[in-house]
């Protein structure tokens, strides 16, 4: 297939459009982008990339036909770094620290970590053996990048480590949570396996504080790493949520991934509240489940959207329109069904207490636009109760933890991920919760190294 | 609009590239078909006993990606009939005759074998002949190709008989499967030969399959050496040729073969004494039509340099080649890096580290900006960092007074002696 065909939206076969938009690497293209790396000494790449892979030494192992070396270097440094070759904003990260920016173009180092990273998925490789058991047991809340992440390093370090994940499948985010044209599930299942393959136990269907209390985890294991993520998108607070035809962008994305796809999308018109790369998902998904027009609202201006350039831009590819300055008053109904979308003309106000520019209604300028379905992605809610249930302390239902050890007010708690995620702390990347995983499992290794010692 | 005709020996061409015996000059056909494209002349593949040859014959060694960095062949002389051969080249000779067609010839060192094939490749037409003494495989078995040339006596001998009955000039192809090749060279020159001609190809092996554990190529599962050229070969060429134009001895015009790729390496082998060059490699990994750069790009480099004609190039470099004893010790060069330019991949200061003489220190400016700086008293100015660097002006090697007048070891030695020499008078 070309990729002037993989862009063009098909009606008659909606499930050619949730395969993986952008192809990989063919065998002569890695070769040669591969010899085209310099391998920097102390190169920046490696400083950029929140997991610290080894990006020169991974590339040299393409190069030199490792795959299984390359693919080993990789996951070993970010075990879901098969998923960040395809979602991680690169042009950001690696590939703009690349120092070929100064001289001809980047590496394409996104592209090449997913060519190695697909061999081994394709080669059915497991990359990593089962470590002899340290007899120290530790309990994960949360299977998605952060919580694999820290599991993988505690059963790498020899601890019996369990899973608890409240969701069917394990992977979180991964698996539930990004379009299936970007990541598909079989990715995220792979590095899912790669945990399992070391003996990590994971309860799926398995909800703290419903099916198992905090207190009984707190008790059998000798420490605990809470990593639940985020819940669901938070209402609007206007008329007219409850009709059918509202969608939570979330489970509006998971819907595609884990159900049969939907024609009821055909033809119809939706409205996307949101600007950040959830509301671009929820976009470019109604796109393809076929329906004729999808406009973003955004109640502020280019400027401030949240979403990544490459996602802005690949929504504008895919036809979604954007309506900057615009919020949403109320939504119509009609025989219980999303008929319309009451807006309003928003303008930029002065500085609130986060530094941005405050949108301010424009009185008088409301109107109106005919939609069949509106998608709700204006941020998404957090897991308080779960904080609760394990007595932590928190602010605004961020669970606060020591920056580099990720230590909860509960000693044997440690916690990272989007649950730990707040305006200022850290980036709701998925490698960015890789990495905290790690560092958190590396710092109850420490902890609990030191205790075995002191006794 | 510069000259570019060359007279090697006696033969003339309109331009300085010829094919060299090879693959591309196998036939009529294509030897025309070189003439159209703009070849000034070619050598004729070898003619003698038809051979059988095998299945496969040819491999590739590439780098990096880059396809035809070496290249290698298990290929024997002609496989078609001498009178066929003989035929098509009076033919080509008719349709084209201001092109140089030179015929490469190859037989048992006999002197009547040597007789008889020359009186009949002149008699329909060649302008020279070229005695094939570099063949690596295959003929060297049957003590031809580089079996002869590997013997001085041999190549002495059987020139002389070539020069015996020959009427156009004579060529001697020399191998390069030898530890001096002057010394053939000389041999040559001693028996008559008008030219020389170098390198013929190198034994090598190509590679071995590591799913199969076969060599690269193989026949069936067995493999050969064969003989090796392409780019990969051009520095070992460039020496040889060399190593004969400074040769007072070896007072012979040289044809110049080994890895040509373009128009400049035709000029560097020029300016290194080659009169003219040949090429096989490079036609046969792109066709004849990169004779058409080769042609314009070297008239382009005279009209440049506002030279006439090649003989304002030709061995203007040999002067320049000498021995190691007769480089000036006191000669100093170091590195110097524009942090404006560098991008910072470090990849000089871990090649110096590691592998040369630990002077590029790893620093960071007031702003916490990184940059690179070479110790210039520890630089030995030996061009590593110059080499790894990826970027084009970071780093500059710069000639730096040494203090010292210039000496090279040779003035050293001697003037050593000179010094002993009085302390010897004092003992006795």
């Amino acid at each position: 297939m070309t990729a002037v065909e993989t862009k063009r939206i098909s009606l008659k076969d909606i499930s050619l459009n949730f395969e993986e938009v952008e192809k990989g690497l063919t065998n002569r293209e890695a070769l040669e982008e591969s010899s085209r790396c310099l391998y920097c000494y102390d190169a920046p790449c490696i400083k950029a990339c929140p997991t610290g892979i080894d990006i020169p030494g991974f590339i040299k192992r393409i190069a030199s036909g490792n795959l299984f070396g390359s693919a080993k270097t990789i996951m070993s440094s970010n075990p879901v770094g098969a998923s960040c070759s395809r979602v991680c904003p690169t042009e950001e990260l690696c590939e703009g620290a690349c120092v070929l920016n100064h001289s001809t173009k980047p590496i394409m180092i996104g592209n090449l970590q997913r060519y190695a990273t697909d061999w081994a998925i394709e080669n059915n490789r497991l990359l990593f053996n089962k470590t002899v058991s340290n007899g120290k047991k530790a309990a994960v809340v949360g299977s998605g990048p952060a919580g694999l992440s820290a599991a993988r390093e505690l059963a790498l370090c020899g601890y019996d480590v369990t899973i608890y994940e409240a969701a069917a499948h394990a992977g979180g985010l991964n698996t539930y949570g990004i379009v299936s044209f970007r990541l598909p599930q079989r990715i995220s299942f792979w590095e899912v396996n790669q945990v399992k393959s070391l003996g990590v136990e994971i309860k799926t269907n398995t909800k703290v504080g419903a099916d198992i209390s905090a207190a009984e985890l707190l008790s059998k294991y000798d420490a605990v790493v809470l990593a639940a993520g985020m819940a669901s998108v938070p209402n609007l607070g206007i008329e007219g949520e409850d009709l059918e035809g509202v969608y939570d962008a979330i489970e509006f994305v998971k819907n595609t991934k884990t159900k049969p796809l939907t024609d009821e999308f055909k033809g119809k018109k939706v409205a996307v509240i949101g600007a950040g790369n959830t509301a671009i998902d929820g976009a470019t998904c109604s796109v393809r489940l076929g329906a004729s027009n999808v406009k973003i609202l955004y109640r502020r201006t280019i400027d401030e959207m949240t979403a990544y350039d490459f996602e802005y831009e690949f929504a504008k590819q895919d036809g979604v329109e954007f309506r900057w300055l615009t919020a949403p008053k109320r939504i119509i109904g009609k025989d219980g069904k999303v008929s319309g979308i009451e807006c309003v003309q928003m303008e930029l106000g002065p500085e609130g207490e986060d530094g941005r520019k405050r949108p301010v209604p424009i009185e008088g300028s409301e109107f109106i636009l005919e939609v069949d379905a509106v998608i709700k992605a204006i941020g998404q809610k957090r897991h308080k109760g779960l904080i609760e249930e394990f007595g932590l302390e928190e602010v605004g239902g961020v669970v606060v933890v020591n920056s580099e050890t990720y230590q909860t007010s509960n000693e044997k708690v440690f916690s990272c991920g989007d649950i730990i995620f707040g305006k200022g702390f850290g980036e709701a990347m998925v490698v960015t919760a890789a990495q905290q995983g790690k560092l958190a499992a590396h710092a109850i290794h420490r902890e609990l190294s030191k205790k075995t010692a002191s006794i | 609009m510069a000259d570019l005709n060359i007279d090697l020996a006696g033969i003339k061409s309109p331009n300085p590239f010829w094919l060299a015996s090879a693959p591309p000059t196998n036939s009529g056909y294509q030897v025309q078909r070189a003439f159209e494209a703009g070849w000034g002349g070619v050598v004729w593949k070898t003619l003698g006993d038809p051979i059988i040859n095998v299945s496969s014959r040819f491999a590739a060694v590439s780098f990096n990606g880059q396809r035809v960095a070496g290249f290698n062949n298990i290929e024997l002389i002609t496989d078609r009939p001498l009178e066929v051969n003989l035929k098509e080249i009076y033919e080509t000779k008719k349709r084209f005759p201001n092109h140089a067609i030179i015929a490469s010839l190859m037989v048992e060192p006999k002197q009547e074998k040597w007789h008889e094939i020359v009186k009949k490749v002149e008699a329909v037409g060649v302008d020279g002949l070229e005695l094939n003494f570099g063949c690596p495989h295959g003929m060297a078995e049957r003590g031809m190709g580089s079996a002869s040339g590997q013997v001085p006596e041999l190549v002495e001998k059987q020139t002389y008989w070539a020069k015996e009955a020959a009427k156009t000039p004579v060529i001697v192809k020399l191998t390069p499967n030898i530890t001096d090749i002057t010394v053939t060279a000389e041999a040559a020159v001693r028996g008559g030969a008008d030219a020389i001609s170098m390198i013929n190809t190198i034994n090598s092996l190509a590679g071995v399959d590591l799913d199969t554990w076969n060599t690269i190529p193989h026949v069936g599962g067995k493999g050969a050496h064969g003989g090796y050229c392409g780019p990969a070969v051009k520095p070992i060429a460039l020496n040889m040729v060399a190593e004969c134009a400074r040769n007072p001895r070896i007072n012979v015009p040289i044809s110049g073969i080994g890895g040509i790729s373009n128009w400049k390496d035709a000029v560097e082998f020029m300016l290194m004494g080659a009169t003219g060059v040949q090429i096989c490699t490079a036609a046969m990994h792109h066709g004849f039509r990169i004779v058409e750069d080769m042609i314009e790009g070297l008239n382009n480099y005279l009209d440049e340099k506002g030279i006439p004609d090649l003989s304002g190039i030709i061995g203007k470099s040999v002067s320049k080649y000498s021995d190691w004893g007769n480089l000036d010790l006191n000669y100093q060069v170091v590195a110097r890096i524009n942090t404006e330019t560098c991008i910072n991949c470090n990849k000089c200061h871990i090649a110096c580290e590691d592998t040369s003489h630990q002077c590029i220190d790893m620093l960071k400016d007031g702003d916490g900006n990184a940059y690179l700086k070479v110790r210039e008293e520890d630089c030995v100015g030996c061009n590593l960092c110059s080499i790894v660097c990826p970027v084009d002006g970071a780093i500059d090697m710069v000639e730096v007074p040494s203090g010292h007048a210039p000496m090279t070891w040779n003035q050293r030695q001697s003037a050593l002696g000179v010094l002993e020499k009085p302390k010897a008078d004092v003992a006795k």
